[in-house]
């Protein structure tokens, strides 16, 4: 029904007055102090989170070496030539991020919806939402320490390997995970109750005014409708299991991957390893690592990672908002032949 | 959503609570005979309305115009002066499918309606019009018991669907056979087929274990498609979406979402439809498009409109039902009621003293 419609012309006017910016000649002083200040303290975080960037940049491409990606490390070795690369740290990382997030996210999700859909009893719903925020601000070595004592117990033993006195050593990927789970949670039910206290009220009674029932309104309706806030919290989540290093520190604790026999996969995931921030914890200049560089270049490979998950949580909310539109105007004009997409073959 | 703080219905005492009475059952479709004065039929809300003469004006032969007692020329009308009333009487004799009670609808311990009683029939159009806050919405969600979703709604008398207790009825059972059209459209951000789709996919009610089992086996998209193209037909909008199914709900025009959800109202084949003011978000050209849609759609459902619009009301209804601070006023033929209102309050209100 969208006419195309002549574009208006300007008024036939010989000067067009525009206002001028506000000048602070005019402000009291103390006013004054303080609009420079926050103009000051802007530009220094931009400063210091470019510098960070930089820094990381100029350091991590100078020590980034491709075997680094295909080689294990050695525990132990000090000589720099010989330490291997941080293969299994990557591995790692993944693994861990997987289990997290596999976890996390049905287990976030319901608890959302069910703390907005349902709510009922109202007590249980606030005992719900303030253990959460109290899971949200339990620091990570805390849980990683109830973790390593929880599945200690032999209940737990298929979770991980165990001594050769029988005793459950309580330090696996599977715990790792699990513990990192908790700790993105809260991510995930915050991202999800938003997006669905923010649909309109209507399309909940649309729904209802055809005969659905709150389940299916939730499952056909509500959940395809809020994915991309649901998909947020989820990278958010993933962000923050990526750069733990308290859990791994204490749940998982070798750098390389060992496993605990049994059957090939099985086996790695009831073993132990460690993840890109472990790997820079041991070779830190404190650390006990002898080759800073090689920190250097996993930190840089971390921070792009974290980087990219960041991209992808601005993409995705943005979606179908008028801003990114502008974002892809951007692409477009980069890439005029492909629409925008810098992979796109010329057409 | 509106959640009360109320802890519950335990605590609530209902002011006026008339008992619940039960009515004869009678299964058959009660047909109102042109010419015989359907006293049973008759509201219970005022003496002496002249319901029966009502019908007869409606069902009669010629134009209901001819047939007001006053013989007010239409032109006369504020309505008429704006657009031609597009009312001509119902091919078929209207048959009774829902009937108010003593219907009172309270919210905690405040009743929004009080003892209302009112018959609802296919084959023609009801109007409820009064002043915000007289009830008209709360009346209309009670039909298909959406007032239930707020948790503090209380109820007394007897709403009936073909003469069956509307609570006894499963409530998504009922609410497939009642349905409803919103104020604001409210297409779901979907296709357009799937917006229809989704009220045609009927709800698994059964063994969950086996319910389980069969989801995989849902219904095809080209099972569906004659019956969503019958309910955009029906709807008035498959000429201008016919091209493209698929396109996302949103990207139409606000008259054209308001008619995809009339479509996705009249897909599982209702009963009863229920429209709480549909235009009021809508330009005149969309409204138009809209009423006469509903004219054509009495023919083959029971219609209920909440509107703030007399004009509207004038055009499209054959009955109207005044509503004032959750009481019926008057309820009476809508030429009748708009030219020779029996009651002060209805008289000022349509001529605009309050409202």
């Amino acid at each position: 029904m969208t006419a195309a419609e002549p574009a208006l012309q300007p008024p036939p006017v010989a000067a067009i007055v525009r206002p001028r910016r506000e000048s602070t000649s005019s402000w009291p002083l103390v006013d004054r102090l303080a609009y420079w200040l926050c103009w000051a303290v802007g530009i220094g975080l931009c400063v210091v989170a470019v510098g960070i960037v930089l820094f990381m940049f100029i350091k991590g491409i100078s020590a980034l070496r491709p075997n680094l990606f295909v080689e294990s490390p050695s525990q132990g070795v000090l000589q720099e030539k010989h330490s291997g690369g941080f293969l299994d740290p990557l591995i790692g990382t993944f693994i861990v991020t997987a289990i997290g997030i596999a976890i996390a996210l049905p287990v976030g999700v319901g608890i959302a919806v069910w703390l907005v859909e349902y709510g009922r009893p109202r007590w249980l719903m606030r005992t719900v939402e303030s253990a959460i925020e109290m899971i949200a601000g339990i620091p990570s070595i805390v849980l990683a320490l109830f973790g390593l004592l929880l599945f200690a117990r032999s209940f737990f033993g298929l979770l991980s390997g165990s001594t050769s006195a029988g005793e459950v050593l309580g330090q696996s990927f599977f715990n790792a995970g699990i513990v990192m789970s908790v700790l993105a949670l809260p991510l995930i039910v915050v991202a999800t109750r938003e997006a669905l206290l923010q649909l309109p009220a209507r399309t909940r009674e649309a729904s209802f005014a055809l005969g659905k029932t709150r389940a299916t309104t939730v499952r056909r309706v509500l959940l395809p409708s809020i994915r991309p806030g649901v998909a947020s919290g989820a990278v958010l989540g993933m962000g923050r299991i990526i750069g733990d290093t308290a859990i791994i520190l204490i749940l998982l604790g070798t750098l390389k991957l060992e496993g605990a026999g049994g059957a090939p996969l099985l086996s790695t995931l009831r073993g132990t390893g460690s993840t890109l921030t472990y790997y820079i914890y041991y070779y830190a200049p404190t650390g006990d690592g002898n080759s800073p560089k090689k920190a250097y270049a996993a930190g840089f490979v971390l921070l792009m990672i974290v980087l990219g998950l960041n991209a992808l949580v601005t993409r995705l909310t943005l979606r179908g908002s008028g801003e990114r539109a502008a974002v892809r105007g951007i692409f477009v004009r980069a890439w005029p032949w492909s629409g925008g997409r810098p992979w796109g073959g010329g057409r | 959503m509106e959640r009360g703080t109320a802890m519950g219905r335990g605590a609530m005492k209902p002011t006026p609570p008339p008992p619940v009475r039960r009515i004869a059952v009678d299964r058959r479709p009660r047909v109102v005979q042109p010419g015989v004065p359907a006293t049973s039929d008759a509201p219970i809300g005022e003496p002496g309305n002249g319901a029966g003469a009502a019908v007869d004006g409606i069902a009669g032969p010629g134009t209901a115009i001819a047939e007001r007692p006053g013989g007010v020329s239409a032109a006369g009308t504020p309505a008429a002066a704006a657009r031609r009333r597009i009312v001509r009487p119902s091919s078929s004799p209207p048959v009774e499918r829902m009937r108010l009670e003593s219907v009172s609808l309270a919210y905690g311990e405040r009743w929004v309606v009080r003892n209302v009683s009112l018959p609802v029939r296919r084959g023609e159009v009801l109007a409820l019009i009064g002043a915000s806050g007289s009830g008209k919405t709360t009346l209309l969600r009670s039909l298909n018991r959406l007032t239930e979703i707020t948790a503090n709604a209380g109820r007394a008398g007897l709403i009936t669907l073909d003469d069956e207790e509307i609570h006894t009825i499963e409530v998504n059972a009922l609410r497939r056979r009642v349905t409803m059209v919103f104020q604001q459209p409210n297409p779901f951000p979907m296709s357009i087929f799937e917006n229809v789709a989704y009220a045609l996919r009927e709800q698994v009610r059964e063994n969950p274990a086996r319910a389980l089992l069969r989801s995989r086996r849902r219904l095809r998209r080209s099972q569906l498609e004659p019956a969503v193209r019958e309910a955009l037909h029906r709807a008035g909008l498959l000429d201008e979406v016919a091209d493209d199914l698929h396109r996302p709900a949103l990207s139409l025009s606000g008259g054209q979402q308001q008619r995809l959800c009339i479509a996705r109202a009249l897909a599982a084949d209702p009963e009863v439809l229920l429209l709480d003011e549909p235009c009021s978000a809508l330009d005149p050209i969309s409204t138009a498009v809209i009423e006469d849609l509903i004219v054509e759609l009495r023919e083959s459902v029971a219609i209920v409109i909440v509107t703030h619009n007399l004009q509207q009301a004038q055009r499209v209804a054959d009955h109207v039902a005044f509503m004032h601070l959750g009481e019926l006023i008057e309820y009476g033929l809508a030429e009748q009621l708009f030219t020779e209102p029996r009651q002060q309050r209805t008289r000022e209100y349509i001529s605009g003293a309050f409202g």
